[in-house]
């Protein structure tokens, strides 16, 4: 034993650095967030996402363009007009399968964007060799997931909200549609309601990066549950209905209603029909219920009613609990990732 | 040093809590146990080499050691804290090198030291002279404005050593800092951790299956077989317990080409106590060697040497004792635990020989 047994003994002189008085960074979640971004907005991921919601506005408006002047000049002052811009179509629909809408377009692209931001969130720190230096830093671990989660929610409100500026923009200027301040608030609750379903579906892609070790194979699994959840879901869940869960169409009225309201609550379980009707209420004033109605006299009453526009809060009323669910749905897909990690093993 | 680190010895001097400690440490995976009560402790200001084949459990350690993974059982204190309870605080004292350290590749070397310090509450100008001071003790300063992803692995090696050290650490925990490195980066990585201790009182534990690189810079190894301290010490305390029963001495003469020289040499170095074996040098130049049993034998027998040469006008050119290199000493203590493992703690247990070096 030689230097060794001395080496220790002198404590007092520089045997310990002068560190640490300084406060532990309180929002490592921001750092975190911050240097996200940043490779967000480098990323070719970025490209894609300005290419897709570029077409997802950009096809369905030059598509309706024409049939919104007619409207626009046939019905001017009334309420909707600017709000057509989103949920207005070609004229001739039935050669596409989905809605070719700006509101259509912008729920399909919604899941993928969320997917493809988010997949390889924590599996691309880990097969790149980060993930064991990221988490020894002074943070919590959680601090990972909310910096990646507020980062990509970041950049697509900001390319999705650019993207409606645009659109409205277009409106006014090419159109000479000017929205009222309703339609203005109907326009933002909408996009609310649409980062809301980006974020379900940013936690989704979260929890697979978490889960699923290979980015390759998380994105695969990603693509699929949007494939068959967002894309062919409707389709595949009335096929499934039409099998299982007829209407029976010779039954008394009562039970014909009593099957579609089985049908309708099937339905709901895809977030994208939760979704579809949130912002078909939000995007148009006229649609006053999302229900089927229960009992023959409320069909009777709605035959008799007059067309009306919806106020806003009272659309809103509509909706609430469709925003209340997917917002559980968010929570639900984000605890999972988050105590998924928390109990991982960090190293590759 | 922090509040908590301090404790009142019996001799009622301040005595500074070691950096690291731990207690009976355990982590079962099922029905593996990876480390298997682990008594560990490492002082301040040294170089502590945990030394052990893949999978014995170094990894496990020390990740327990950084509270990124949950212990089964035991107690540890790191820095004073403890890692399952306040990791944060551990976490901001102890600088950590991963095994096969990892950085983004389209960030330049100095980006993503850059990320490190936000991270530790370092920004601006402060953080730029502490990154600019770290990267140049890893001597990386030229290429620091380079893509991660064009770094050699050698370099990435040293850019993670940078990385620890941005938050001023006060323990350095490196796992296999030397792997895949080449001969003259491990030279020039264990001169910087020498530096580091020498310069800055940092307590280093690393962790190297390699032995026979991390023999020269560390003041004390541990060696670690199946989440066991199967040994514990200074090279030198651990050649005396697990070395061959051999000694051996390296003797230099000259005029040993002259075999008349060379005969009456083995003659009387044979001559000499404790001396079992005379090894000729296989070349004139060479040194010989003398086998010495038993081993604590070779201070009297270096005496003896010099003595019979000065009575019989013997040449003695050089004369120095070898000890047992590490790879040696390992496979030894790990047969040894591996004998006597069963209902019994070995009797090599590592607790007493660590509380006996204490």
């Amino acid at each position: 034993m030689t230097e060794a047994a001395a080496a220790p003994t002198p404590t007092d002189a520089p045997a310990t650095p002068a560190v640490v008085d300084r406060p532990i960074p309180p929002r490592g979640w921001l750092v975190i967030a911050s240097k996200e971004l940043g490779d967000h907005l480098e990323s070719a991921r970025f490209a894609i996402l300005l290419i897709v919601l570029g077409l997802a506005a950009g096809i369905p408006l030059y598509l309706a363009a024409e049939q919104l002047r007619t409207l626009a000049s046939q019905v001017s002052g009334a309420q909707a007009v600017f709000l057509a811009m989103f949920s207005l179509g070609p004229r001739d629909q039935s050669i596409f399968q989905f809605d070719v809408t700006v509101q259509g377009f912008v729920g399909l692209a919604a899941p993928l964007l969320g997917i493809a931001f988010a997949f390889d969130a924590v599996n691309g720190e880990r097969s790149q060799g980060t993930l064991p230096r990221l988490v020894s830093q002074p943070i919590y671990r959680d601090d990972v997931i909310n910096g990646k989660f507020t980062a990509a929610l970041a950049v697509i409100t900001l390319v999705l909200v650019s993207v409606v500026l645009l659109i409205s923009g277009f409106g006014m200027l090419r159109l000479g549609i000017v929205p009222t301040f309703a339609e203005t608030l109907r326009i933002i609750l909408w996009l609310v309601v649409t980062i809301v379903y980006v974020g379900l579906w940013l936690s989704f892609g979260m929890l697979l990066s978490v889960v699923v070790h290979r980015a390759a194979t998380a994105a695969l699994l990603g693509l699929g549950a949007w494939m068959l959840l967002a894309v062919f879901g409707n389709f595949l869940v009335q096929l499934f209905l039409a099998v299982f869960l007829p209407v029976n169409a010779s039954g008394t009225a009562e039970q014909q209603i009593a099957g579609l309201q089985v049908q309708d609550f099937v339905m709901r379980l895809l977030p994208v029909t939760i979704y579809t009707e949130a912002t078909t209420v939000l995007l148009n004033p006229t649609v006053t219920s999302v229900a089927t109605l229960s009992t023959i006299n409320q069909y009777v009453q709605k035959q008799q009613q007059l067309p009306t526009f919806l106020s806003l809060d009272q659309s809103l009323l509509l909706v609430w609990p469709h925003i209340v669910v997917m917002v559980a749905i968010t929570a639900v897909l984000f605890a999972a990732a988050y105590i998924r990690f928390m109990r991982q093993e960090v190293r590759a | 040093m922090s509040g908590p680190g301090r404790t009142e010895s019996r001799t009622g001097r301040i005595r500074t809590e070691p950096p690291i400690r731990t207690r009976a440490l355990t982590k079962q995976y099922g029905d593996l146990t990876a480390v298997d009560n682990l008594d560990l402790e490492v002082r301040a200001g040294e170089i502590f080499g945990l030394l052990g084949a893949n999978g014995a459990g170094k990894t496990t350690t020390i990740l327990m050691l950084l509270g990124l993974s949950e212990r089964t059982s035991g107690a540890v204190r790191v820095v004073g804290f403890d890692p399952a309870r306040q990791p944060l605080e551990v976490k901001r004292r102890v600088g950590y090198l991963p095994d096969s350290v990892g950085f983004y590749d389209d960030l330049t070397g100095r980006q993503n030291l850059r990320y490190t310090a936000r991270l530790n509450g370092l920004s601006g100008a402060v953080a730029g002279e502490k990154i600019e001071m770290v990267l140049d003790q890893v001597r990386l300063a030229d290429r620091a404005d380079d893509k991660a992803g064009t770094y050699s692995r050698g370099m990435l090696q040293r850019l993670g050593i940078a990385d620890a050290l941005v938050k001023d650490p006060n323990v350095l925990i490196l796992d296999e800092p030397t792997t895949s490195i080449d001969p003259i980066g491990v030279v020039e990585i264990l001169d910087l951790l020498r530096g580091l201790v020498r310069d800055r009182g940092v307590t280093i534990l690393l962790s190297s299956h390699l032995l026979s690189q991390v023999q020269s810079v560390c003041d004390r190894v541990g060696i670690f077989a199946a989440g066991k301290l199967v040994g514990i010490g200074t090279v030198a305390e651990l050649a005396a317990r697990f070395g061959e029963e051999d000694a051996h001495v390296e003797v230099g003469f000259e005029g040993t080409s002259d075999s008349a020289v060379a005969a009456r040499l083995e003659e009387v170095l044979g001559a000499i106590p404790d001396v079992t074996e005379v090894r000729r040098g296989s070349h004139a130049l060479e040194p010989w060697t003398l086998v010495v049993r038993p081993a604590d034998a070779a201070i009297r027998v270096r005496e003896a040497v010099l003595s019979v040469s000065a009575r019989d006008g013997l040449h003695l050119t050089s004369i120095r004792s070898v000890t047992a290199s590490l790879d040696e000493i390992y496979s030894k203590a790990i047969r040894a635990a591996g004998l006597s493992s069963g209902a019994h703690r070995p009797p090599s247990k590592p607790a007493a020989g660590g509380k006996a070096v204490a």
